[in-house]
């Protein structure tokens, strides 16, 4: 494999010399875990006894009459959202690896959730980063963190949101990376984790795909997910990827549109897509959805989106508000604001079988909403 | 003699902060070429950058800066930034520009040694770097070798680096190339105290508080004070010995 360089090939490892030794370290201790059974019947177990999977994948009929929409139900799963498979993975892999505290960043709140719980689960110790307007707009995930026992450290500088919050979980790491297992929550940062995390999200997409088949006999005619860093995304396209009779569409927020109006850059330690300036800096994000407010997107998104696989799309704030309620009155689902927009898109598709990610539910976004 | 390296945000007033460093006794500038999102720096150089992106510093306004500076001082002059602007700039056209604008070298803070071996620049090892890839970074570095004596970020601590005498030790063992000692190293006392063991040292977020707080003379009082404890610490050690011919 050609190696990723500074303006060729995406992904790579941008990141201080200091970290390689760690990040070494973790693409082994994941190698030897994806080969070893026993990790794979922990994982499982835990999955179905602790989490909650398989999720259902319901047929909205009210939402889309005459058409055939299925939602994958992420937004059942313990802890409100799709970002517990990844996290009880690496919670895993951080005690293979011996390392007893835990950095997480978090943007919505839901991937600080989910770290906090498989932290207090396995007896880690957690600090969760966020970013200030975070803390404030997704109060409620802040409460159940620190319920959960998690140390949640406020970031206050810059946009205060998402993208700071992985910058000052990097630079913790950076200082303690002997003791202590990064947790990121998304498809992004440098190698391996793009891959670790879009591997424990597979779940989704192979239930979904044994699901559909089950319902329908045949594979749908598009699978429709949210993108952000873009885990749920990839979690659910990649066991789609090989056949080509299903269309792929990830949404990306209007206002936080990496892949649709960014350029290739480098952020948080990869070469990806990210909303950049042309003298290289990244440029401010700005979506109504906590989890989707980010600059930057995973690269595996990047090279599908090159190859032509994955088609990305927009939808505005408003237009994920509208999806937001009317799931809500139609179906008796408040669905997050970040796959909200993934909805709003769907419902547009010309195509008669649908997947759609449901990435994960809305109590938190009431505050927002109702305002 | 032991070296000193001063890190200096890029500004319109860095090539007379530079003057009055190399007056002072730095034997090297590095000139921040700031940067939004800089993974490997603490609070201090962050929000110099900041400041500095504020005020519309852009690569074309470095470039002159670095220019103005190189007309006004002999010493080598070295651009540090990260990998996001070479990716705008062009990495090729990046390395040309700033050689054309006096640039002895340059350093990406976030660019690993094993990472674009054509890409000249100087390479950094940190405590947490196994032997090997020291060789690897001693053999591919432009001139010298930049160990970040902590595990961390850029920023003061309250004491000398404890790390960094095991590091020397293992880079000694696979390389001649001078050994520059940064991150972390704030006053005279842990200059000396690196300077015991390295070639020379970088101080880069105390330079920045000290213009922050004193302008021109607060940098000359503090690269004055380095100047004299490193002096002190390590009188004319090793003369004629091959780092003393060194680029630096």
């Amino acid at each position: 494999m050609i190696p990723v360089e500074i303006g060729r090939g995406f992904g790579g490892r941008f990141v201080p010399e200091t970290l390689i030794p760690a990040l070494d370290e973790l693409a082994e201790a994941w190698g030897e875990a994806r080969a070893d059974p026993g990790f794979h019947a922990e994982l499982d177990r835990l999955a179905r006894a602790y989490a909650g999977r398989p999720t259902p994948l319901f047929p909205a009929q009210r939402l889309a009459p005459g058409r055939r929409l299925y939602l994958k139900r992420e937004d059942l799963l313990h802890t409100g959202a799709h970002k517990l498979n990844n996290a009880l993975g690496q919670g895993l892999l951080a005690r293979r690896l011996g390392k007893g505290r835990v950095v997480a960043e978090t943007g919505a709140g839901q991937h600080g959730v989910a770290a906090a719980a498989v932290c207090a689960l396995l007896g880690l110790e957690c600090v969760v980063y966020m970013g200030e307007e975070d803390v404030r707009r997704q109060h409620p995930n802040v409460e159940r963190m620190r319920l959960l026992g998690a140390e949640v450290r406020p970031v206050t500088y810059g946009t205060r949101t998402l993208r700071e919050a992985v910058s000052e979980a990097i630079r913790d790491w950076i200082a303690s990376p002997g003791d202590t297992h990064y947790l990121i929550g998304s498809c992004v940062g440098p190698e391996p984790y793009p891959d670790v995390v879009a591997t424990l999200q597979e779940v989704i997409g192979r239930e979904a795909r044994e699901q559909v088949l089950a319902a329908e006999g045949r594979l749908p005619d598009a699978v429709v997910a949210c993108v952000g860093g873009g885990s749920n995304a990839i979690g659910l396209f990649r066991p789609f990827v090989d056949d080509p009779e299903v269309r792929l569409v990830g949404v990306e927020a209007e206002g936080a549109a990496s892949l649709s109006r960014g350029r290739p850059s480098v952020l948080h330690g990869a070469r990806s897509y990210a909303l950049a300036d042309e003298e290289g800096r990244i440029l401010d994000a700005h979506s109504v959805s906590a989890g989707l407010d980010y600059p930057g997107v995973g690269p595996e998104h990047a090279r599908l989106r090159e190859s032509g696989r994955v088609e990305y799309l927009t939808a505005s704030d408003d237009e994920a508000l509208d999806a937001f309620r009317l799931l809500s009155r139609t179906e008796g689902i408040i669905p997050a604001l970040e796959p909200a927009h993934a909805i709003a898109r769907a419902l547009e598709l010309d195509a008669d079988l649908l997947v759609v990610g449901l990435s994960g539910r809305g109590d938190k976004d009431l505050g927002t909403v109702i305002g | 003699m032991s070296r000193l390296a001063i890190y200096l945000m890029a500004s319109a007033e860095l090539p007379s902060l530079a003057e009055v460093a190399v007056d002072a006794g730095a034997d090297l500038v590095e000139i921040g070429f700031p940067h939004s999102d800089p993974l490997a720096d603490g609070p201090v150089i962050r929000r110099a950058a900041e400041r500095a992106l504020a005020r519309g510093m852009d690569v074309d306004g470095c470039l002159d800066v670095l220019a103005e500076a190189r007309r006004r001082v002999e010493a080598p002059l070295v651009p540090m930034t990260y990998a996001a602007v070479l990716e705008a700039h062009g990495p090729d056209r990046f390395v040309a520009d700033v050689r054309d604008a006096g640039a002895s070298s340059v350093i990406v803070a976030d660019l690993p040694s094993d990472a674009m071996p054509d890409l000249a620049r100087i390479h950094l090892v940190a405590p947490t770097t196994p032997t090997p890839r020291i060789r690897l970074a001693a053999e591919r570095t432009d001139g010298w070798l930049y160990l970040v004596s902590v595990t961390g970020t850029t920023g003061p601590r309250d004491e000398a680096p404890p790390l960094l005498a095991d590091l020397v030790r293992r880079a000694r063992e696979v390389t001649a190339v001078p050994l520059l000692a940064g991150f972390g190293i704030a006053t005279p006392a842990h200059a000396a105290a690196a300077a015991r063991l390295a070639d020379g040292v970088v101080v880069g977020s105390r330079a920045i508080e000290a213009v922050e707080e004193g302008g021109h003379e607060g940098l000359r009082a503090l690269v004055a004070a380095l100047r004299a404890a490193l002096d002190a610490a390590a009188p004319a050690r090793r003369a004629g010995d091959a780092s003393a011919a060194s680029p630096i």
